[in-house]
């Protein structure tokens, strides 16, 4: 992150939306709203006075804590935070919200970085190629309620679980019950909302691997017995089946069948579930309860495809133009893809993905020219009444009135034919896919009358 | 089946390159069998298909026209299919005008992985041409 924000040919954009796109492959026009910090950027040293003067003390859901801890209306999103500057958060200043404020932030920043009258501003990018790299959410698990979350304070995702194991966090790295126990039994939940029709059909891949390190975690931090229940071990990647082995060694208990239910009795968490290899139900009490819950398209996928004009394939993820050929590429020209905004996938992955869209992008760029498929639409202008119609209907909006009469733009156009299909005056013609030729094609395969018999 | 009756449905089917198209090409490899009746032409999209070009199909002696697009969302071209569910069912309703019943005219969604569902389209719409008996047009 850091060698990104630093790099001189590279701007970061952060606490900025993109709002706008137009344009097309190698001319996109795109607009970012860049949200007010309320902090000047250039003389912010990220020293964290206005943070710890803020009246508005530890009252704000922590969104990096994952809901384990609060933060301040003042507040740096995390330690490594790049750029690591302060930012107030509007919604919960008692200034910007309510009026009234002392401004000890403002008071106590040397630096006179604070800036209550910042406004949002836009920036206009003239840009050639696009990587869509927006990630992906959790699926929430409240939408489970046989296991208890959001009810029992010990029952957590494995995102909370991290935060808790890491000695920045809101435990100090320590693994307790909700308060403040060493847990005596911790289990480990896989495929909480995957590989369930009911939920999320597919697979998110990383969890198990995570699940294993978590388990270790837990072991190796408080002894505790600790039950991982799993549908199957999925760990496919260079070295991963050794660090499952290895997990196994370590008295992991691992018990194959996906939990039914978890529910509060005598003090303590019981989860149930079919041990299959055994045959048997079994209800194993512990204190803590972790789920490995499921990867989901982020929240503004829909829009942020809509707005780049790419699609989604069934799962809701963005749509690659080759499942295995194409994996960072899209249907629309100079838009690629990387990371799990695509598919749920670890740091490796995301990482090959990410080198494989960058240097697309920069092959398109350096190529200066793109080649495109010859299967496109134009124009007879005596015929065009210049209705309009077919400029609605392009998917693409490749088609613009110019002078009163329809023209395509070939860059655009990427030779679907609906334009065609909807001009009545039949003023388009699409390259290849004439009438003339379809007809043609209808008349051959109606043309033989009797069956042959051999 | 009559034994007087010779009659084998003649069935055009338009099918879009990047779903239907492939999963028509899924079945084959897959040895999937079907009736033989239908005959495909290829369209880039579903969306490519006219109303003219249904109607002048029937006319050259088809007794049945199929359009097979992907599935609404999945369209490779964004919305093509989009304009197609809403030609498709109008033009049903407008066929018995002309003579034709609707029935003789089905619009499906088929992706490149569904083979066996395409295949399984395609049976029951043959099979239902066929109960409709030959498409007199002269």
């Amino acid at each position: 992150m850091m060698d990104a924000g630093r790099h001189p040919n590279v701007d970061l954009l952060t606490y900025s939306e993109v709002e706008d796109v137009s344009g097309y492959v190698g001319n996109f026009h795109v607009r970012v709203k860049r949200k007010p910090r309320y902090v000047i950027e250039d003389l912010c040293t990220g020293c964290g006075e206005c943070v710890e003067a803020c009246v508005w003390k530890n009252r704000v859901p922590d969104e990096y804590e994952a809901g384990l801890g609060n933060r301040n209306a003042a507040y740096i999103p995390f330690a490594q935070a790049v750029p690591l500057k302060a930012v107030i958060d509007s919604a919960s200043c008692l200034l910007l919200d309510r009026g009234r404020c002392k401004k000890a932030c403002a008071l106590a920043c040397e630096a006179n970085a604070i800036d209550f009258d910042m406004k949002e501003s836009y920036l206009e990018l003239d840009v050639g190629a696009v990587i869509l790299a927006t990630g992906y959410d959790l699926y929430d698990p409240e939408l489970m309620p046989e296991y208890s979350y959001g009810v029992d304070p010990d029952v957590i995702t494995a995102l909370q679980f991290e935060r808790m194991t890491s000695t920045s966090g809101p435990t100090g790295g320590k693994v307790t019950t909700s308060d403040g126990r060493e847990p005596e039994a911790v289990a480990l939940l896989h495929c909480i909302g995957s590989r369930d029709e009911n939920h999320l059909p597919h697979c998110s891949r990383v969890c198990c691997m995570y699940a294993l390190k978590q388990a270790h975690m837990a072991r190796d931090k408080t002894g505790a017995e600790v039950y991982q229940f799993y549908i199957d071990i999925r760990s496919a990647g260079k070295s991963y089946e050794e660090f499952y082995k290895r997990i196994q060694e370590e008295g992991v208990h691992q018990i194959r069948g996906k939990v039914s239910n978890v529910r509060r009795r005598d003090g303590k968490l019981i989860v149930r579930a079919e041990d299959t290899l055994l045959g048997r139900v079994v209800e194993v009490p512990v204190d803590l309860v972790v789920l490995m819950n499921g990867w989901q398209p982020a929240e503004d996928t829909k829009e942020v495809a809509q707005m780049f004009h790419v699609s989604l394939s069934p799962d809701g993820f963005f749509l690659e133009a080759h499942p295995k050929l194409k994996p960072v590429e899209t249907n629309t020209g100079g838009i690629f893809l990387a990371g799990a905004c695509q598919s749920p996938k670890d740091i490796p992955d995301t990482v090959a993905q990410a080198s494989g869209a960058a240097i697309q992008a920069v092959k398109l760029l350096a190529k200066g020219v793109v080649d495109i498929e010859p299967t496109v639409a134009h124009v007879l202008t005596e015929r065009c009444t210049g209705c309009g119609e077919c400029v609605l209907v392009c998917p693409y909006q490749a088609i613009a009135l110019v002078d009163d009469k329809a023209e395509v733009n070939p860059a655009l156009c990427t030779g679907c034919g609906t334009c065609v299909a909807t001009c009545v005056s039949k003023a388009i013609v699409a390259e290849h896919f004439t009438d003339e030729q379809l007809v043609a094609q209808v008349v051959g395969v109606l043309a033989q009358e009797e069956p042959v018999y051999v | 089946m009559s034994h007087d009756n010779d009659y084998e449905p003649r069935i055009v089917g338009f099918l879009c390159n990047w779903c239907s198209y492939a999963g028509a090409d899924g079945a084959g490899t897959a040895r999937i069998k079907y009736p033989p009746n239908m005959r495909v032409v290829r369209v880039m999209c579903s969306g490519r298909v006219s109303p003219e070009l249904v109607l002048r199909t029937f006319r050259e002696g088809a007794d049945g026209v199929i359009v097979l697009g992907c599935h609404i969302g999945d369209c490779h071209y964004a919305e093509g299919n989009h304009r197609t569910a809403r030609r498709m069912p109008m033009l049903r309703n407008l066929l018995g005008y002309a003579g034709i019943h609707p029935d003789r005219l089905r619009l499906d969604w088929a992706s490149a992985a569904e083979g066996p569902i395409l295949a399984q389209i395609v049976t029951e719409f043959t099979e239902r041409v066929r109960q409709l008996g030959k498409l007199e047009t002269k």
